[in-house]
């Protein structure tokens, strides 16, 4: 790895962490109202950052395209969040304070995430909740009518909102709808069906996108002042996650291509609550949402070699490893701590069901204490989808869970304003790296989605804009645009010319293998770099023997995938060297040979409290690392503990 | 235990939105009844794939019932027999061996094929554009608590809401009517304190839309059955009591300027 220069300004305003954002928002530019009509800001991407970004830009005046390569905005994968979003609106009276989520997420991250930014995100995740109910999402209420909340994922406070347990749904209903008031207003364009395969640069800067219209191959420019990537996350790298079947890192790897930085790709979340794998044909996972930890029991029997049934095997013969391990929070553990345990035991051969690769997650002493009618009004749905998938009944037996990769924390570099290391191009939601350092706690993205989209980016954009006023956008015959879209053109037209015999999908799961083999749950060395070898020679293949059959011209769904593919081989080669470099343990990173002596990962904070920012030389070429160093003024760096 | 099915599928194939489509039976063996609905045809594309010929097109995301972008006609039925199911939460289970499946695509006029299994359903995006939404700029909002919502109504609006928009309900409507999707949002958006500004204005102007582009319903409930959600059909009637409302407040409204 060659090192590149450390990123000296990540653009955090001076003074006192309360003031930051308030001093921030009065000290940068802005762009006056009559104004607003003359820039013009391409949006890709339509889930909660995108949308809620897309709403707001319009509102104030901006002219905005938006561009998603679903059939609708609605579609987007923030549809299928379940469990909840925090605000620390403490109505519970229980001590909760912007202070407290604040400090809880920076812990929660394992103190590998810029402090400045996740103060804001807590500061504005209190007006999350009233846009949001302003906007009719019908969130849970007790009978007084006034919102409920649970405690989610770990927090010793009640902050999570929630709307059955289609939270993320009817968050994305409320930003959808916003937006295509919008929309009505004339002031967004939407563009469904479109899918954004460059990034187009001119003398260090952004000025547009180049798009393929995905049921008819034509490929078209658009030109814009500043280009916003919500493009989501890139968990699907693993091939098998809990991720939506066309989740993806194009977007925001095509802007890496361009010199966007991409930062602590190897961070990613295995969610502790998933159905396990059955066979080879799975497409993807479930999650259970991580409520259930709520009320259910995890447990797996003592013995290796039992084969009762569940409710057959004796109190004493089973092991409730969390409740053993951590008393204090039993099974609500963070995610990271609860997954590796998971296989910490399985490992010994502890798993359960056909395959031995899950663990209990017993609900029966919570039916007997509430009665299964609470049960069932809590967690009603969640059970219904379990039985659905795996043919058995919950209520009866319990339910088998294994971890997946559900989250990813890497993602592009951004400053404070959230503008990559390209000027011009800002990334918000999912595909940003900023706000959950090495591990996110639940029920914080769609909280971080809705504050870069509604809160965060629509002040911060006004920076950029403001002294380009009376720039148009780059013509789009521009020699960028002609030569992006003919990179793109050919891109198209390798595939179908390689005539090779296997598929994306065949690749695209091999690949997936590989990730959760060597760069899932556990990573050392010997497997990483064993990880960049394999990973290379299947790129190798892919690119010689792949198969896509069809016209380019019509909906032709091996296109749209195999180009995915192409960029899951880079990004999968990346996360192992990004893994292999940071040579400690932090939140979801788990180096086998930093640890403690009980098993818990082991932070190198004299060495890697700092954002590894990788920057592209080539397909062949290793990307170099930028360093961002983080301070920590507010929290202490302490060793997590769950004890 | 799984057992192993061998199936004879009957699919529609249409290669673009002008050209004629037909149906083209294709044997699928060897599948595990494990697999979900979508992983069979998976199976049944990675067959064909391999032996040359281009994959089955077919509509799917998230595969767990709630992007609402899946959506089949299985032997004639929307999203298949089972009950509040959408086609990606079926499971081949539920199926015997030996057994024929046939299936197509959503018919509506409203929703143009565009390849194979895949349609346009464009048009109920148009009907929330023209006024499923409360007008609440960003950064306006008062302290969510400051409106307490009975329970009962949070719940009922909840309800409706939980509509994916994956367009079964037209896909089963003899009449392709869009009622239900309608109805369902504005029951959502009128039955809340937050939608009461708007909402005979939000009504007439729904309504109007999803009539530019559906047929009229005639009380079948073929939509409520197929529903995957199984949205109920009341909120057709309530609609109906808004939109004549709406037909003379909006009125009133106007002749105040
Ligand atoms: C099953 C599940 C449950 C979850 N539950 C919770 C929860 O309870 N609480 C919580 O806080 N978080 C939860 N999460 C995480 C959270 O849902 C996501 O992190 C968040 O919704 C991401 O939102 P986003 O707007 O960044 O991206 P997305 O919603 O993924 O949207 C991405 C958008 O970008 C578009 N797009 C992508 N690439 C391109 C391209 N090249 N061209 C054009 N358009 C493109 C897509 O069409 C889409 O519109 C959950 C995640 C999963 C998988
Ligand atoms: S694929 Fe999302 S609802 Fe079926």
């Amino acid at each position: 790895m060659s090192l590149g220069t450390t990123i000296p300004d990540s653009k955090v305003p001076q003074g006192p962490m309360a003031d930051k954002w308030d001093n921030h928002k009065f000290d940068i530019k802005l762009v006056n109202p009559a104004n607003k009509k003359k820039f013009k800001i391409l949006v890709v991407g339509s889930g909660l950052a995108g949308a809620s970004a897309a709403a707001t830009l319009g509102e104030l005046g901006y002219n905005v395209e938006v561009f998603t390569f679903h059939d609708s905005p609605r579609r987007a994968h923030s549809i299928a969040a379940q469990g909840g979003i925090n605000a620390a609106k403490n109505y519970r009276n229980d001590g909760d304070s912007v202070h407290r989520l604040f400090y809880d997420t920076v812990k929660g991250g394992d103190y590998r995430s810029r402090e400045a930014n996740v103060h804001r995100l807590a500061q504005v995740s209190v007006d999350i909740i009233d846009q949001m109910a302003a906007q009719g999402v019908p969130f849970a209420r007790e009978y007084g009518g006034l919102l409920d909340n649970r405690s989610f994922g770990g927090a010793q406070v009640s902050r999570t909102f929630y709307a059955r347990g289609q939270t993320g749904q009817q968050l994305l209903l409320g930003a959808y709808q916003q937006m295509m008031r919008q929309v009505h207003e004339g002031k967004v364009t939407l563009h469904t069906r479109m899918e954004m395969l460059d990034l187009v640069m001119k003398d260090g800067e952004a000025h547009g996108i180049v798009c393929r219209n995905v049921t008819t191959g034509e490929i078209s420019s658009h030109s814009g002042h500043a280009v916003v990537l919500a493009t989501g996350g890139y968990g699907n790298v693993f091939y098998l996650s809990t991720n939506a079947m066309a989740s993806n890192v194009t977007a925001a790897w095509r802007a890496h291509r361009k010199g966007a930085y991409f930062a602590n790709p190897c961070y990613t979340q295995i969610h502790p609550t998933c159905i396990p794998a059955s066979d080879e044909f799975q497409s993807k996972l479930t999650l259970m949402s991580e409520s259930l930890r709520n009320d259910g029991r995890i447990w797996v029997p003592r013995n290796p070699d039992d084969t009762r049934a569940a409710a057959d095997v004796p109190e004493s013969e089973r092991y409730y490893y969390l409740e053993e391990k951590y008393p204090s929070f039993g099974n609500l553990v963070p995610r990271d701590v609860a997954s590796r345990n998971a296989k910490t035991v399985v490992d010994q051969g502890l798993g359960v069901g056909p395959l031995k690769n899950g663990v209990y997650l017993d609900f029966a002493d919570a039916i007997g204490a509430d009665g299964k009618d609470t049960i069932e009004e809590r967690y009603g749905n969640l059970f219904q989808m379990y039985d659905r998938i795996t043919g058995e009944d919950p209520y009866s037996r319990p339910m088998r869970i294994y971890p997946a990769t559900h989250y990813t924390m890497g993602g592009l570099w951004v400053d404070y304003n959230l503008m990559t290391s390209i000027p011009g191009v800002y990334a918000a939601g999912e595909a940003n790296f900023s706000d959950h350092g090495a591990n996110r706690l639940g029920a914080s993205a769609l909280m971080q989605g809705l504050a870069d989209g509604y809160f965060v980016l629509p002040y911060t954009i006004g920076d950029y804009l403001a002294p380009k006023l009376g720039e148009d956008p780059l013509s789009l015959d521009d020699p960028a645009f002609i030569q992006a879209e003919a990179d793109v053109q050919s891109q198209v037209h390798r595939f179908m010319s390689i005539k090779g015999t296997r598929s994306p999908e065949y690749f695209h799961r091999e690949l997936g293998k590989l990730v959760w083999e060597h760069i899932g749950m556990a990573r050392d060395q010997n497997g990483l770099e064993k990880a960049i070898s394999e990973i290379r020679s299947l790129r190798d293949e892919f690119w010689s023997d792949l198969r896509v059959l069809g016209d380019a011209d019509t909906l032709n769904s091996s296109i749209e995938k195999a180009g995915r593919v192409a960029d899951f081989f880079e990004l999968g080669e990346l996360m192992a060297r990004d893994a292999l470099d940071r040579e400690e343990s932090c939140g979801g990173h788990f180096r086998v040979e930093s640890q403690t002596e009980e098993g818990e990962a082991l932070r190198d904070d004299e060495n890697f409290a700092h954002v590894s920012a990788w920057e592209w030389h080539g397909a062949d070429t290793a990307q170099t690392k930028h360093a961002e160093e983080l301070t920590f003024d507010e929290v202490k760096l302490t060793q997590r503990s769950y004890k | 235990m799984s057992r192993i099915l061998n199936l004879t599928l009957s699919i529609w194939r249409q290669p673009g939105p002008n050209s004629p489509g037909q149906f083209v039976t294709y044997p699928a063996n060897g599948i595990p009844d494990d697999a979900s609905f979508l992983e069979m045809l998976d199976i049944v594309n990675e067959g064909l794939i391999e032996a040359g010929e281009i994959p089955i097109e077919f509509p799917h995301d998230c595969r767990e019932g709630i992007c609402g972008t899946c959506g089949v006609m299985i032997n004639g039925r929307a999203h298949g027999q089972e009950k509040g199911t959408a086609t990606c939460q079926l499971h081949m289970r539920k199926f015997n061996d030996g057994d024929t499946i046939v299936i197509e695509p959503w018919r509506a006029t409203a929703f143009p094929i565009v390849r194979d299994l895949v349609v346009d359903r464009s048009p109920l995006d148009k009907i929330v554009e023209a006024g499923g939404y409360v007008s609440a700029p960003t950064g306006t909002a008062p302290d969510a608590n400051e409106t307490p919502i009975p329970k009962e109504v949070a719940d009922s609006a909840m309800d409706a809401a939980a509509c994916i928009g994956c367009g079964a309900c037209v896909a089963a409507c003899p009449n392709s009517a869009g009622q239900l999707f309608t109805s369902a949002k504005l029951w959502h958006l009128n039955s809340l304190p937050q939608g009461q500004a708007e909402r005979f204005r939000r009504t007439e102007a729904m309504v109007e839309t999803m009539e530019d582009f559906f047929g009229s319903c005639t009380n079948h409930g073929e939509c409520s059955e197929a529903c995957p959600k199984e949205i109920e059909q009341d909120f057709i009637a309530y609609m109906n009591r808004d939109y004549m409302k709406s037909k003379v407040y909006n009125r009133k409204l106007a002749g105040q300027n």
